[in-house]
């Protein structure tokens, strides 16, 4: 753009510009940097972002409208796809969403059994995007290291539900299957193993010189600008707000549980980086504790008495009565649900994940709407990388978490 | 002294009279509707006296059957400091869908208005930058409305080989 173009856009160059005219940059969205389909058209001066455009939708896959016609069961694979580095906790945000519609009571175990898998899955969320930050920066080895431990918490997924990634796991009502002693060994294993990788993976950044001259102010955001973005979960603590809808408004017996919110000060992606890591002990620490309350609760319970919703075993839809009828009534969607309208949110691995369904007493909801808290705070993006350099624009994108399946729904 | 739904419905009572109508308290959270004229002045007066100042979600329903009022516009609201939540709805008419737009309010409306504009058609008089967003700009539609149903999938008259299905 020449200089003409950029007052009309109200793009203020620096004084020492040398070209006194900016070029534009296509960032993405098919970039090796963006770590998923991101574009964001630049305009720079040099190595500066004056200003940027983002483009969002490129994997859009209308999960609202498709949401429509399937009965609530069926729509739990489909939010294993908005946020996939932590989908246990979307798979269990829409079960207690359907559970809070119906009015199905979880017994304790239920609660506990899923703070575990939600909190091994914001660890999982939580390193993956950590560990990303440092290879934007530079710093490989510490991606690779802890990657194995996410391979552990895939193990026990997969030991629980037989997938890995997109987990579908659970059930409105509970869980598919008790947790097997496998289960119970790998928590045990990771449990033991992690805490020193952690540790280690800290040393090499926390206070490392690079790293920190790499982040410290780079797309920072205050407070209250942070909320008026509708900035959630690990970014909005990151700038002072010690919002955390598992305090605000507990779900699934987290009120039973000791824990600190962690808070940053300045919300630049060092502090992003600092309370992501801080948030990977407390989820430990809620791992233990829930491991320990569930030894007093009886151990065969791991779904909630409700016939109508909770399909029955296969064993018993084979060899009953009753289950074959519940069996055909749920599949077939002849369970009606009451009609009225509900919002419940989780705290996501990246902010408060909420979901607003209103049921007309049909088979499917009469809509449903994802309030995906990347989809919210992407849209700062331009603001923070305003005036800073290329690169910085980068380290700043993945301090934000943000995930490409969550943000096009 | 906890702010709860029976203070907020008061105060709004007393400030806008007759105006907001339906409270209701579907699943423990309060709702009403506002006109579609006074809903900048709604969230305004609870921004600033009522200290909701976190926008949650907003997003879009359509409901055909109501004739005049067929498209509803749903703010979800947050006082963080007294830690409570409420939903407020504005209907419009699907032949005049405009209704104010909030982002001089909260900046987060900007792409959640974007995105209702892109799948109902509510058009957000004022938005800085009112195009779609998750749709390819050439659409001619709305696809969350409900005239558009999904596609029926025990049609016959599609060639499944194209989808790798044949």
């Amino acid at each position: 753009m020449t200089e003409q173009q950029t007052r009309e856009r109200h793009i203020r160059l620096q004084e020492d510009s040398l070209q006194k005219e900016t070029s534009t940059l296509n960032l993405g969205p098919t970039h090796p940097a963006t770590h998923g389909v991101f574009q964001n058209i630049l305009e720079m001066d040099g190595e500066r972002v004056m200003s940027a455009e983002s483009t969002v939708g490129y994997i859009h896959r209308a999960f609202e409208k498709i949401a429509e016609r399937r009965p609530f069961y069926q729509v739990t694979p489909l939010t294993d796809r908005l946020n996939y580095c932590s989908s246990p906790i979307n798979n269990m945000g829409w079960h207690l969403t359907v559970e809070k519609l119906l009015g199905v009571k979880t017994p304790k175990r239920v609660d506990y059994m899923r703070v575990i898998i939600m909190e091994l899955a914001r660890i999982a969320d939580h390193l993956i995007c950590n560990s990303v930050v440092g290879v934007d920066s530079g710093a490989f080895s510490g991606f690779l290291y802890v990657m194995q431990y996410r391979e552990l918490i895939y193990e026990i997924y997969e030991e629980i539900c037989g997938s890995r990634l997109t987990t579908n796991i659970g059930r409105v009502g509970g869980f598919e299957r008790n947790f097997n002693d496998t289960v119970f060994r790998k928590l045990d294993k990771f449990l033991d193993e992690y805490p020193a990788v952690l540790k280690e993976f800290e040393n090499l950044f926390n206070r490392n010189r690079i790293f920190i001259d790499r982040t410290v102010g780079v797309g920072a955001i205050s407070a209250e600008r942070a909320l008026n973005y509708g900035f959630t979960g690990p970014n909005l603590r990151a700038a002072g707000v010690d919002y955390d809808v598992r305090v605000a408004s507990p779900y699934s017996s987290y009120q039973d549980f000791d824990f600190q919110v962690p808070v940053g000060s300045t919300g630049d992606s060092y502090d992003r980086f600092l309370v992501r890591n801080e948030e990977m002990w407390q989820s430990m620490d809620i791992i233990r504790q829930a491991l320990r309350k569930m030894e007093s609760e009886p151990a065969d319970v791991y779904h909630a008495d409700a016939p109508e919703y909770y399909l029955p075993p296969k064993a018993d839809v084979y060899t009953k009565m009753e289950a074959l009828i519940w069996h055909f009534k749920i599949i077939m969607g002849e369970v009606d649900a009451p009609p009225g309208e509900v919002y419940h949110s989780v705290e996501g691995a990246n902010g408060e994940l909420g979901f607003y369904l209103i049921s007309d007493g049909g088979r499917s909801a009469y809509r449903l709407h994802f309030r995906r808290p990347c989809f919210i705070y992407y849209q700062a993006y331009p603001e923070l990388i305003q005036g800073g350099l290329l690169s910085d624009a980068i380290i700043c994108m993945s301090s934000l978490n943000l995930i490409a399946g969550e943000l096009d729904a | 002294m906890a702010l709860t739904y029976d203070d907020i419905q008061q105060r709004l009572t007393e400030k806008f009279g007759a105006e907001l109508t339906d409270f209701e308290m579907p699943y423990e959270m309060l709702t009403f509707t506002a006109p579609k004229t006074l809903n900048l002045k709604v969230l305004q007066f609870l921004y600033d006296d009522l200290n909701f100042q976190f926008l949650t979600d907003l997003t879009g329903v359509h409901y055909p059957d109501r004739k005049g009022a067929e498209l509803a516009v749903v703010y979800h609201l947050h006082n963080l400091v007294d830690n409570i939540r409420l939903r407020m709805k504005v209907f419009t008419d699907i032949q005049d869908p405009k209704v104010y737009t909030a982002t001089a309010l909260f900046a987060t409306a900007n792409w959640m208005e974007r995105e209702t504009y892109d799948f109902f058609g509510i058009e957000f008089t004022g938005h800085p930058n009112l195009t779609r967003i998750l749709n390819v700009p050439e659409m001619d539609y709305f696809p969350m409305r409900k005239e558009y149903p999904l596609e029926d999938q025990t049609r016959i008259d599609k060639d499944d080989e194209m989808f790798g299905r044949g």
